[in-house]
């Protein structure tokens, strides 16, 4: 089974590596009034079931793939 | 009776490149200094455990997110619980936030630049083991080399670390290298007995260094482990 996570910045949080890509973009001549930047996390479930994957799944990123301080997450798992 | 040169471990992980400096730096200021590896699941009979600056797995994911699982470190957070002083440096101070043993966390840079020079610090506090060798108030130059340095605590966390008296180290107001809040250069816990900071105090041990100003940290922490030799004898 197939799930992503999503990680990006908390609202509010600084974010130097948007604000890096929003002012490039900006110097491409594109109409940019802000960039966050976050990362996509594919992963490859061994457990078949969504409910059970998607509890594991927020283990996982407690645990090590978001730091709540400053990260937000969302999980998708494919086919739920 | 006090053992002269109390025995400090200085952990490895895959990446750690401040980990021989630490160590020599430990020894010319009259420590002991025990390298030990990241997968060894006991700490040999020390006072004082180092976590060096560097790189630790290739700081992939978040700086110091995946050295914290390292088989070592459940012997430091042990060390640690038992009272056992503990000091994080750069990379190492990272760990230790992400392990949970430090409040707070370390971001990119507010300019997303890797800065590497000596920074003008001020010290806060001078009665803990790792500032007992400064002056109230003195100001220290000591090295930083980072690219994720940015100490951040949201305001409630921040509040409490002030009022517990835990930032014992801060940039001046206007050389903070990196966008940290409060200009915090370094913190420990509640209890004190784990520190963590950015600058590089093994990497200012000497004036042939630029600033000596760095053995006056580590001199503290050989001071009390020391001390703590003394009583457990």
């Amino acid at each position: 089974m197939r799930a992503t996570v999503l990680v990006r910045p908390k609202p509010g949080i600084l974010d130097p590596q948007g604000e890096a890509v929003g002012s490039s973009l900006r110097q491409l001549g594109f109409s940019i009034s802000a960039a966050r930047v976050g990362r996509l996390v594919e992963l490859e479930l061994e457990n078949g079931d969504p409910g059970k994957a998607r509890a594991e799944l927020e283990r996982m990123c407690q645990q090590l793939l978001a730091n709540p301080l400053i990260e937000s997450y969302e999980i998708a798992v494919e086919g739920e | 009776m006090s053992k002269a040169h109390p025995a400090v471990a200085v952990i490895q992980f895959p990446g750690s490149n401040d980990d021989r400096d630490a160590a020599l730096a430990l020894d010319s200021l009259g420590a002991e200094a025990l390298l030990v590896w990241h997968a060894e699941r006991e700490l040999p009979d020390v006072t004082a455990v180092v976590l060096p600056g560097g790189f630790s797995y290739g700081d992939y994911l978040r700086c110091g997110a995946i050295a914290r699982f390292a088989p070592v470190m459940e012997a430091v957070r042990d060390f640690a619980a038992a009272g056992g002083l503990v000091l994080g440096v750069c990379n190492g101070f990272q760990v230790l936030c992400e392990a949970g043993l430090l409040p707070g966390v370390l971001r990119p840079n507010a300019s997303l630049s890797f800065v590497c020079r000596d920074v003008p610090l001020r010290v806060a506090r001078t009665d803990t083991p790792f500032t007992s060798r400064c002056e109230p108030g003195q100001q220290l130059t000591i090295p930083v080399k980072h690219g994720e340095g940015g100490f951040f605590a949201g305001p409630d966390l921040l509040q409490e670390l002030e009022a517990h008296g835990q930032i014992l180290l801060r940039y001046e107001e206007d050389a903070n290298p990196n966008g940290a809040v409060a200009n915090v250069a370094g913190v420990t816990n509640e209890r004190g007995n784990i520190f963590g900071l950015m600058p590089h105090p093994e990497h200012a041990v000497d004036a042939l260094l630029g600033s000596a100003d760095g053995a006056l940290i580590l001199g503290s922490l050989i001071d009390a482990a020391r001390e703590r030799t003394a009583v457990l004898v």
